[in-house]
């Protein structure tokens, strides 16, 4: 089985976000850039499905600048067999992405794609359902657990009411969540296998792929900031600032 | 001039970062509190450690190390540097001069040093010969009653030796004979590698450092210790050039720890410089705050810069003493002034032992001292400046 996992280079968890001056969007030069840590889930994932036996090989692909490749190379750290780039300098919105993703699955024959449910730049949560819509593929979103069995793949989702389990057959995506797995760090001798690792790049246009934007940004604003709460004595206290000041009960 | 990380060395300290993140840092706070180091954690922390392959990452691959290159060793020491020296020490990176090893001390000290079997400690320093190593008085003298009819025979002390509680043999340095040179006559020293054990060879803890909690010095006791003379490490009465060989790198190493450090107490400082309110207002609008900032980071940029360059220099075949001095000398003074700063900046909490910058403050200082003092580092440097012109 051939697993294909999307990573996305974002801002470093850890770093605080500021707006650009002219409301543009977030200031990213100079700032520290990491895999999107819900992609690192699933390249985790990805490379135990290899340790244990049940994949065949591990491609990361990743749609973005030139520097995307770094963010390949660390999942080729962690253990992926390969990469594939597709370059583009221009922003890419969900859908344009999801467009490139299905040709690469094409391209490739992968048989199940595994990719966070959400980038936390902009936290669309859009990708993963685009492609499998695109490929025409089941899909299982959010999923806390995943066990490959002989007629498809189960998994668990984490859904607002709990938890639900999904027999999908195969090809298939899935998107996963928080509490799958914890990802590794990279081992020395891991790293310096990942260099030897080969990376394709290619182009949209080399996938016959618009990636024109249909989105358009009119300002990025920060949200306000939070006010400063209050103490209260009593849980009296309590319930009569939600009863009567909040209106929540 | 390429001043760029490679792929793998980006890769490195991605991963180092998370490996002190995760595996160090929770326990700084027991180890502070304790002084000790449980054995369990000792366990885990090696196990980890090998298993990410940063374990004898410094040694060459056909030892069976990490065989990290030059620059690679310096950032590698440089996020080590970041966490309690204690725990990071359980990471081991044998001592380079194991491999002027030879014969059968290959697969008795060396290999299993690298595959972290055994652990070694370095004797020099004695309370009587500090920076005058050559002053020591640990005499070893030829015996005939080694099963070969050889061997040595040790008695004297040695002190601040470290990891020696943890250790299973020692690297001694001792004199062996005495010298006649146009200067008037000069000790011999020579090197050996000394199994914990042997009798007549005792270890105990000495009086605890300021720095380093967790971290215990020892002192190592020879009354009429006998060894073999397949136990000499290089050759009999040269054990400084086998030493200046192999441990002239250690000096950046340290630097290395030391502009780790720093960056960590900057980050704190500026944290703390960023939130903390006084008179309306964080105190990083304060000049007087903000200004302090700007020099730690110069400075530390500057140390990494001596330390790194050092390290590639050293890469190259061209590292000279001055520079590993001039690094070390910098780097830990520079920590010194940094961990200063960051304490005043924040005020009273600096102090307080729930975070970790009264320890970085503390553990600063002993790296003026080790490995060199700072006037020896000077000394070093000055005496390259002024020899060519016979000064
Ligand atoms: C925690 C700790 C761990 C250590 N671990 C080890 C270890 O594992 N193995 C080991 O062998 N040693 C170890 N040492 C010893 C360390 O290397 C020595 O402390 C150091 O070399 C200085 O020697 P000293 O303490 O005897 O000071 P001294 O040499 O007595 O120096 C006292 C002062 O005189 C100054 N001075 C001396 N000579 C000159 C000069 N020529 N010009 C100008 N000033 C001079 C020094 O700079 C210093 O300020 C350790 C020390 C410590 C504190």
């Amino acid at each position: 089985m051939k697993v294909l996992v999307p990573v996305k280079r974002v801002i470093d968890a850890n770093v605080k976000i500021r707006v650009k001056a002219d409301q543009t969007g977030v200031e990213t030069a100079n700032v520290k850039m990491a895999m999107n840590p819900f992609c690192e889930i699933a390249v985790e994932e990805a490379v135990r499905m290899k340790e244990a036996g049940t994949a065949s090989e591990v491609v990361i692909v990743s749609a973005g600048a030139a520097q995307a490749q770094e963010t390949i190379r660390t999942g080729l750290a962690m253990g992926a067999d390969r990469g594939v780039l597709i370059q583009s300098e221009a922003a890419l919105e969900p859908l344009a992405v999801a467009k490139l993703l299905k040709a690469v699955v094409e391209k490739e024959g992968a048989d199940l794609v595994l990719m966070g449910k959400q980038a936390i730049d902009g936290d669309n949560n859009q990708t993963g359902q685009m492609l499998a819509a695109l490929l025409g593929w089941p899909q299982g979103t959010f999923i806390s657990k995943l066990e490959k069995n002989d007629s498809g793949i189960k998994v668990t989702r984490e859904v607002d009411g709990g938890l639900e389990i999904l027999d999908l057959k195969m090809p298939a995506v899935l998107t996963v969540d928080l509490r799958l797995n914890e990802p590794r760090y990279a081992s020395l001798p891991n790293i310096m296998k990942a260099k030897k690792k080969t990376i394709d790049t290619f182009s949209p246009e080399d996938l016959g792929v618009d990636v024109s934007p249909r989105l358009e940004t009119i300002k990025v604003v920060a949200p306000p900031p939070r006010k400063a709460g209050v103490m209260v004595d009593s849980v009296a206290a309590l319930v009569d600032k939600l009863r009567n000041e909040a209106k929540v009960i | 001039m390429d001043f760029a990380l490679s792929t793998e060395q980006r890769l490195l300290v991605e991963s180092l970062r998370a490996f002190v993140d995760q595996e160090l840092y929770p326990h700084e706070a027991e180890v502070e509190r304790t002084g000790e180091l449980r054995p369990e954690l000792i366990e885990r922390i090696k196990a980890k450690a090998i298993e990410q392959g940063f374990y004898a990452a410094n040694m060459p691959e056909e030892l069976g190390g990490g065989g990290l290159d030059h620059v690679s060793t310096a950032l590698l020491e440089r996020e080590l540097g970041k966490a309690s020296f204690a725990l990071q020490s359980i990471v081991g990176r044998p001592s380079n001069i194991l491999q002027a090893c030879a014969g059968d001390q290959v697969e008795r000290y060396l290999l299993p040093t690298v595959r972290g079997e055994r652990l070694e400690c370095l004797a020099m320093t004695e309370p009587g010969a500090g920076s005058d190593l050559r002053a020591m008085t640990t005499r070893a003298e030829p015996d005939g009653s080694g099963p070969d009819g050889k061997g040595y025979v040790i008695n004297g002390a040695k002190h601040f030796i470290s990891e020696a509680e943890r250790a299973d043999f020692t690297i001694l340095f001792a004199v062996t004979g005495v010298e006649e040179t146009a200067r008037g006559p000069r000790k011999k020293i020579t090197a050996f590698l000394v199994d914990m054990g042997t009798p007549g060879f005792e270890v105990r803890r000495g009086p605890t450092p300021v720095s380093h909690r967790g971290h215990h010095p020892c002192e190592l006791i020879f009354t009429d210790c006998r060894i073999g003379a397949d136990q000499v490490l290089g050759e009999v009465g040269r054990g400084f050039e086998v030493a200046n060989t192999w441990l002239g790198a250690t000096r950046i190493w340290v630097a290395a720890n030391c502009v780790g450090r720093a960056q960590r107490a900057l980050d704190l400082a500026v944290e703390w410089a960023a939130t903390r309110k006084q008179f309306g207002q964080t105190i990083g609008r304060f000049q007087g705050t903000s200004f302090k900032l700007a020099d730690m980071a110069t400075e530390i940029a500057a140390a990494e810069f001596l330390t790194l360059h050092a390290a590639w220099k050293l890469g190259q075949g061209a590292m000279t003493d001055q520079d590993a001095a001039m690094a070390k000398l910098y780097a830990s003074e520079m920590l010194g002034r940094v961990t200063d700063h960051a304490v005043q900046i924040y005020g009273g909490m600096g102090l307080m032992e729930d975070l970790p910058l009264e320890r970085l403050w503390r553990d600063a200082r002993v790296e003026r001292i080790w490995d060199g003092t700072s006037e020896i580092q000077r000394h070093i440097i000055s005496r390259a400046l002024l020899r060519p012109h016979g000064g």
